[in-house]
């Protein structure tokens, strides 16, 4: 106001919205008031429209029996347990669709990326005909359509019996694809078999030492070991030792036909297998677009500089070009990662139960509580979600590029 | 020194390069076989190709067009495909339920559609944007049905306001805001209580009425384009605001609430947004209300990709120099001026692929809407697939739905190539 006067000009309304002094404040002012109003608004009709039902807000139907059966679950489940424990089911279950899915994805994305700027022609054109028909059609349609395929082009289990059956196990009679789902081996763990576990853990360990140490070796004498042979054999070697010390502690489990099943084994639902392989490899064409711009990314002079200092083609790849390209191709890796997290909730379309087809369907249904089961489905995802976005933001600082 | 044998005077003409170096040969030779390696992937590759034609043409080429039902298929020719499920059911992916007699409707709707985006994306025929802007009530009119002047309206009305605001604003009231309120109070007070009774007369006097077609009705491709198109429209505008509000300094609380919107709408799975317009939408409004489930999936797709939409703007106005900004408020020009001017073109010249990425990724995400028990494509393969006659098709169907959408994304993401080639100004 004071400098208004200075100016010899008097306070108009019309200034509030004119002048910039003011009008930061008016505009905030204003949006605040018409946030307020809309977010009362919204409580007030959801007030409203629960005391119509008949409803409370009350989220203590987590604590109730739940009363459904879950057919695909990494913990123990029976009909009888809580809602809350359906839901922690199909939580394990979406993180089970990401983690594989996001492990596919990131290997077959990669493989179709650097095959995609191949010098090769045809091998070059075939991958770019591979992403654009993978990423220009909806996931949904992917999800369908390998369910569609799994169950029918598979045998039933029943074409596996009698003497010269129509179908036969993969792999040395260790693998059943059926259209029931696919069955696998499953390990035992016998006697010892932790110590082996232990083992190999320890085995990790020391050769991420050994190859710190190598790398310092190098640096300071220019002579290197040979990291990868040594690191194969301090893998290998203790493994087989004590596997065999311990007398076979590890055995397989593996399916068998028994009536119109099969029994024993990893059973893999054709609903889990639909949706983490359209997840996959939809995915696995956007990380691919992501890691040849990110390889293009880095400039020419580069490799040229590279190989100015006689660095062999292969080095350059793994000592100049990828550690550049890295910076620019994991942030939005990880984001794709979130992304199929995300399209995961699709599992409903083949019926695999994730924490929208317990939490947010049955759950939801059965008690009536869908403001509830909403809003805690929304936590879980917005959770996620955060966390995701906060490695993102970590990762960013930490390999920012150092400008002098 | 005079016997020296031969002096060559003239000069050699130049030999052509050798044949292994040029042609169709010498292109080979650097493409496909520069290696041992490269070799072995050029002749997997050729392998791997004559297995998939060797398999798909004969299979498709032979299909079957006509029969009745997918047993028919079988027991004439097992191996072959069965398009006659497209032949039967054709009219159904492309319309849903909508009724038979009225299928003009929705193809003029989608051919003027066409019409009305060639002066968005080609320049050159910038003159006719009229019909781009008369569009949106077209389509709707033709598409729903009901009375002409329902939708007319709406254009009267605005255009009414918009007429009072440069009768008024210069002449009679000096202050531009003013002028601006007035002019839109004036346009309200005439949607609430002259619109109505303006209808009623209009249809009584000059009746231009199509049937009535209600929104669960539609379906198929129709359903698609409507929802993806109309979110595609919508987003653009609704993502810059947010971008501009994420990115405004002196305003933290508009950009608090557009961080918010923003981080909340990335943060969660387009499915429970949808599940939310279906199933909540009805907690958050007045008792009673009860509007159009397309129109509500129309405004979650929207405000879902305008989220998206955001962030890919933000990230071409942090691409932008700070130095432009600077410029053009050293020139005088006000905020809006200089964003529609100056920051805006280059900023979304430079997000174009992003923008584009989004809106096809919204085109794709309309299947989605299957899921909540809409008819759109996928939902209605799955229809057909569980009819007695076509149990057990697969391929025919989810190759044809596949193809569709290809062609739009596909085209789509061309386009946006092609503009970005033709924008670019640097060397």
């Amino acid at each position: 106001m004071s400098s208004a006067n200075v100016l010899g000009e008097k306070f108009k309304l019309g200034m509030l919205l004119s002048d910039t002094r003011y009008r930061a404040t008016s505009l905030q002012v204003i949006t605040f008031i018409i946030f307020v109003a809309v977010f009362f608004w919204l409580v007030d009709n959801t007030l409203k429209n629960l005391a119509l039902m008949g409803k409370d807000v009350s989220f203590s139907f987590l604590g109730m029996r739940a009363g459904y059966d879950i057919n695909q679950r990494l913990i123990s489940y029976t009909n009888d347990s809580t809602h809350a424990r359906a839901a922690l089911v199909g939580i394990l279950n979406t993180l089970l669709v990401a983690f594989v899915g996001c492990l596919i994805a990131t290997v077959v994305g990669i493989f179709v990326g650097i095959l995609r700027l191949s010098k090769n022609w045809i091998v070059a054109r075939l991958m770019s005909i591979y992403i654009e028909g993978f990423r220009n059609v909806p996931v949904l349609l992917w999800i369908v359509m390998i369910f569609a395929l799994l169950t029918e082009l598979t045998p039933a289990p029943k074409a596996f019996k009698g003497d010269n059956p129509e179908a036969s196990m993969l792999f040395f009679d260790s693998v059943a694809v059926t259209n029931r789902g696919t069955y696998l081996p499953m390990p035992v763990m016998g006697d010892g078999a932790y110590w082996i576990i232990i083992g190999l853990c320890l085995s990790v360990i020391a050769i991420i030492y050994f190859s710190k140490y190598s790398k310092a070796l190098k640096e300071k004498t220019g002579k290197g070991l040979p990291i990868f042979w040594i690191s194969v054999c301090a893998l290998i070697i203790p493994f087989f030792l004590m596997y065999f010390l311990l007398g076979k502690p590890i055995t397989f489990n593996y399916p068998y036909l028994k009536g119109f099943n099969f029994k024993d084994g990893i059973h893999l639902r054709n609903s889990f297998l639909a949706l983490t392989f359209a997840l996959a490899i939809y995915t696995s064409a956007f990380i691919g677009e992501i890691v040849r711009s990110g390889i293009l990314a880095i400039s020419k002079g580069q490799t040229e500089a590279a190989s100015a200092l006689g660095i062999r083609p292969n080095k350059i790849m793994s000592l100049i070009i990828l550690p550049q390209a890295l910076r620019v191709i994991v942030p939005p890796m990880i984001s794709q990662y979130l992304n199929l997290t995300k399209n995961s909730s699709l599992a409903i379309a083949v019926g695999y139960m994730d924490v929208r087809g317990t939490l947010g369907g049955i759950t939801l249904n059965q008690t009536g509580r869908e403001l509830e089961s909403m809003l805690l489905l929304m936590g879980f995802y917005l959770s996620v979600s955060l966390l995701i976005s906060s490695v993102i933001n970590y990762f960013n600082r930490s390999f920012q590029m150092v400008v002098r | 020194m005079s016997d020296i044998a031969f002096v060559r005077k003239n000069e050699i003409p130049a030999s052509p390069p050798p044949i292994t170096e040029m042609g169709i040969i010498g292109w080979m030779k650097q493409n496909l076989f520069s290696s041992w390696w490269n070799s072995f992937l050029t002749l997997f590759s050729l392998y791997f190709i004559t297995m998939l034609v060797a398999e798909i043409l004969p299979w498709a080429w032979g299909g079957h067009w006509n029969t009745k039902s997918l047993r028919e298929c079988l027991d004439l020719n097992p191996n072959v495909a069965c398009f006659s499920v497209l032949t039967a059911r054709w009219k159904q992916l492309l319309f849903g339920l909508y009724p038979a007699e009225e299928y003009w409707r929705p193809t003029l709707t989608f051919f003027l559609l066409i019409l009305s985006i060639i002066p968005i994306l080609f320049p050159r025929f910038i003159r006719f944007i009229w019909f781009s802007i008369i569009y949106p009530g077209l389509a709707l009119w033709l598409l729903w049905g009901g009375s002409f002047w329902s939708v007319a309206i709406v254009y009267i009305g605005i255009s009414f306001g918009v007429v009072l605001y440069f009768l008024l604003s210069p002449r009679l009231i000096k202050s531009a805001s003013l002028g601006l309120s007035l002019a839109i109070l004036l346009t309200i007070i005439f949607f609430l209580f002259i619109a109505g009774g303006m209808v009623d007369l209009l249809t009584e006097l000059l009746p231009i009425n199509l049937p009535f077609v209600e929104s669960l009705k539609f379906g198929g491709f129709t359903l698609s384009l409507i929802v993806g198109v109309t979110g595609i429209v919508a987003s653009f505008p609704i993502g810059i605001l947010l971008a501009l509000g994420r990115q405004s300094k002196n305003l933290p609380l508009v950009k608090m609430i557009c961080v918010g919107f923003i981080e909340f709408i990335r943060g969660v799975p387009l499915i429970t947004l949808l599940f939310v317009a279906s199933v909540l939408l009805n907690y958050f409004l007045p008792p009673g209300t009860n509007f159009d489930i397309v129109l509500r999936v129309i405004i979650m797709v929207t405000l879902f990709s305008a989220a998206y939409m955001a962030e890919v703007i933000r990230g071409g106005l942090a691409g932008l120099a700070i130095g432009q900004h600077e410029a053009s408020a050293s020139l005088g020009l006000t905020y809006w001026q200089s964003q529609r001017l100056i920051i805006m073109p280059q900023a979304l010249k430079i997000s174009i692929p992003g923008i584009v990425n989004t809106f096809i990724g919204l085109f794709k995400d309309t299947t989605l809407v299957s899921i909540i028990s809409l008819r759109d494509p996928v939902g209605l393969a799955s229809t057909i697939r569980a009819d007695a006659k076509w149990n057990g098709i697969y391929w025919e169907l989810y190759i044809a739905i596949g193809l569709m959408f290809f062609i739009f994304c596909f085209g789509m993401s061309k386009y946006s190539q092609y503009l970005e080639k033709k924008l670019k100004t640097d060397n």
